[in-house]
């Protein structure tokens, strides 16, 4: 129904577009990724595998981008187990609630990720809103000091920030089971708890999955939690590649560390692909 | 929130443990959001327990400083720029993607929503050497390129979405009456895609306003809001940032009911989570 010309006119724009500001920036990355800088600072194009050797050689680079796994993991982790009862409960038990459960549950994400991070410094710190809590009730005499500058810190401001990002597709997932499953089986004498997880669980899994990458995939890559409330135990992989695009001026190297996160995160949605592909009912 | 500890249907344990935790998981998204507003108010400044001296002092100092107001403005000017830019791309990338067959369609449809997943400093990276390989001078300018650019992904699901809805037959009348495409498009295609579009423009307006990871990189000499926040916070931290964020957090909210309405006569509620699973697993 829809004309040659038609078609090129809705089609033509944004692949340009894309093109030449997505497409061709990722290219530009790759290849700086293998490109050197000189010692007068200059971009040399040369190509060689240097920096990934470099990569792979010093410790400082996988280890903190192991640490970045790992503190990212733990905010999947706890974004899921705070995220899925309570978006079992919106989906199952809220009844007439349910609106305003899920506009709350919203309302965060719109308040500044910087703000929320902020936030959170001020409860943490040294003088802040926790610390002279305890000590006005009189549970401890002196400000604990593990709880800013740390990985805890960063681990507790992401996973209050990536939290909601899990619960909405974990809700969405919830919502469209058919509820005459959950009829069905309880009829044929199923218990609550067999029900949950032999019928409800496996069919959330699709939003279970898109909510852990996302919380995974963000915290990845987040460089400014880190910088505000990690301190020099809680420096992430991103926290490096900002310091070699800036002071430490080796463009090639950050480049090569950022591809490092982009395959990652390619790889991971291919694995989710194909997991939500293989668990997907219909 | 005690309404949501008020007996249901079912008085047994498990249901009672299961509002417990959805109430301790609202407490703890609240947590930081009450804490600002709260401190804005603070005489003494942010911290210390209980908050004294309640003042407007902090809102005062905050309308007269003119670095803020400035990068307010910046910020308003680069979220409507970036606002036509992804929505006049992303309009034509949804219908190309609902409509059309070209090459490389699924690696395209793959790449516009890419930058939704991929943390910021990756996409911010990319364009930074775009623009240094062109010899383009970092500015505002750089930053609407950029955040347009990234969120043409929002725009594209969203109106996606509203497509697969529409009934084509509307826009098949109009042409067999002999109305052009352009004319079709215009008056039949937009004012179907009405309530998607003005979703999407909001949605757009609110993340730009918000966007650092990618503005941190493209950043000229004019600040946005929250670079603006970010310098100061590096400095030290003062209670007229909470005065700023809470201004700013009534505001979202305002946006927040607004499209929210706009949702629920369009489809009677929400479904920000199916659209996140699309983003994650497709």
């Amino acid at each position: 129904m829809f004309s040659r010309g038609y078609r090129t006119a809705i089609t033509l724009p944004p692949v340009l577009w894309v093109s030449l500001f997505l497409l061709l920036p990722y290219t530009l990355m790759f290849a700086y990724s293998f490109w050197s800088v000189s010692s007068t600072q200059q971009i040399v194009q040369t190509w060689s595998f240097e920096n990934y050797r470099e990569l792979l050689s010093r410790d400082v680079y996988w280890q903190t981008l192991l640490r970045s796994m790992w503190i990212a993991a733990r905010v999947m982790f706890f974004s899921l187990l705070l995220g899925y009862p309570l978006a079992y409960f919106l989906s199952f038990h809220a009844a007439k609630r349910k609106d305003l459960y899920y506009q709350l549950v919203i309302i965060p994400l719109w308040v500044s990720y910087l703000v929320r991070a902020y936030a959170w410094k001020t409860i943490l710190g040294t003088d802040g809103v926790m610390n002279t809590l305890l000590q006005y009730v009189h549970l401890t005499h002196h400000p604990l000091d593990f709880l800013l500058y740390s990985p805890f810190a960063v681990v507790l401001t992401l996973t209050h920030i990536y939290t909601p990002f899990t619960i909405l597709p974990i809700y969405a997932a919830l919502e469209h089971i058919p509820r005459n499953l959950v009829e069905a089986s309880h009829d044929l004498g199923a218990s609550q708890s067999q029900t949950f997880w032999r019928v409800i669980f496996p069919l959330s899994l699709p939003g279970v999955l898109a909510g852990a990458t996302f919380a995974f995939v963000l915290s990845l890559g987040d460089f400014l939690a880190p910088l505000l409330l990690g301190g020099p135990s809680g420096i992430m992989i991103s926290n490096i590649v900002v310091s070699l695009f800036g002071a430490a001026y080796n463009w090639p190297l950050g480049a090569a560390i950022s591809l490092c996160m982009l395959g990652l995160v390619v790889t991971l949605l291919f694995l989710t692909e194909r997991l939500e592909k293989k668990w997907s009912f219909s | 929130m005690e309404f949501l500890l008020r007996k249901g249907q079912s008085k047994d344990r498990k249901s009672y443990w299961l509002r417990a935790h959805c109430l301790a998981v609202f407490g703890f998204l609240y947590l930081p959001i009450c804490i600002l507003v709260l401190y804005s108010f603070n005489g003494p400044g942010v911290g210390g327990f209980p908050p004294r001296d309640l003042t407007l002092r902090w809102y005062r100092i905050l309308f007269d400083d003119g670095a803020i107001w400035d990068s307010v403005g910046n910020s308003l000017t680069v979220a409507f720029a970036a606002m036509l830019i992804a929505l006049a791309l992303g309009i034509p990338a949804a219908l190309a993607l609902d409509r059309a067959s070209f090459p490389a369609k699924a690696v395209f449809r793959r790449l516009v929503l890419l930058p939704l997943i991929l943390p910021g400093i990756i996409t911010g990276l990319s364009l930074l050497m775009l623009f240094n390989a062109a010899l383009v001078n970092l500015s505002l300018f750089t930053i609407v390129l950029g955040h347009g650019t990234a969120l043409i992904s929002v725009a594209t699901t969203e109106v996606f979405a509203g497509l697969q809805k529409l009934d084509r037959a509307q826009e098949e009348a109009s042409l067999d009456l002999g109305a052009t495409y352009w004319q079709t498009f215009w008056r039949v295609t937009i004012p179907n895609l009405k309530l998607s579009i003005i979703g999407a423009a909001l949605l757009i307006f609110t993340l730009s306003m918000d966007e650092i990871a990618v503005s941190f990189f493209l950043i000229g000499r004019n600040n946005t809001l929250p670079l603006e926040i970010w310098g100061r916070l590096r400095r030290g931290i003062t209670p007229e940032i909470n005065a700023i964020s809470t201004l700013i957090f009534v505001f979202s909210l305002l946006a927040i009911v607004l499209w929210y309405r706009l949702r629920m006569k369009a489809e009677g509620g929400p479904d920000l989570g199916s659209e996140l699973i699309e983003v994650a697993e497709n």
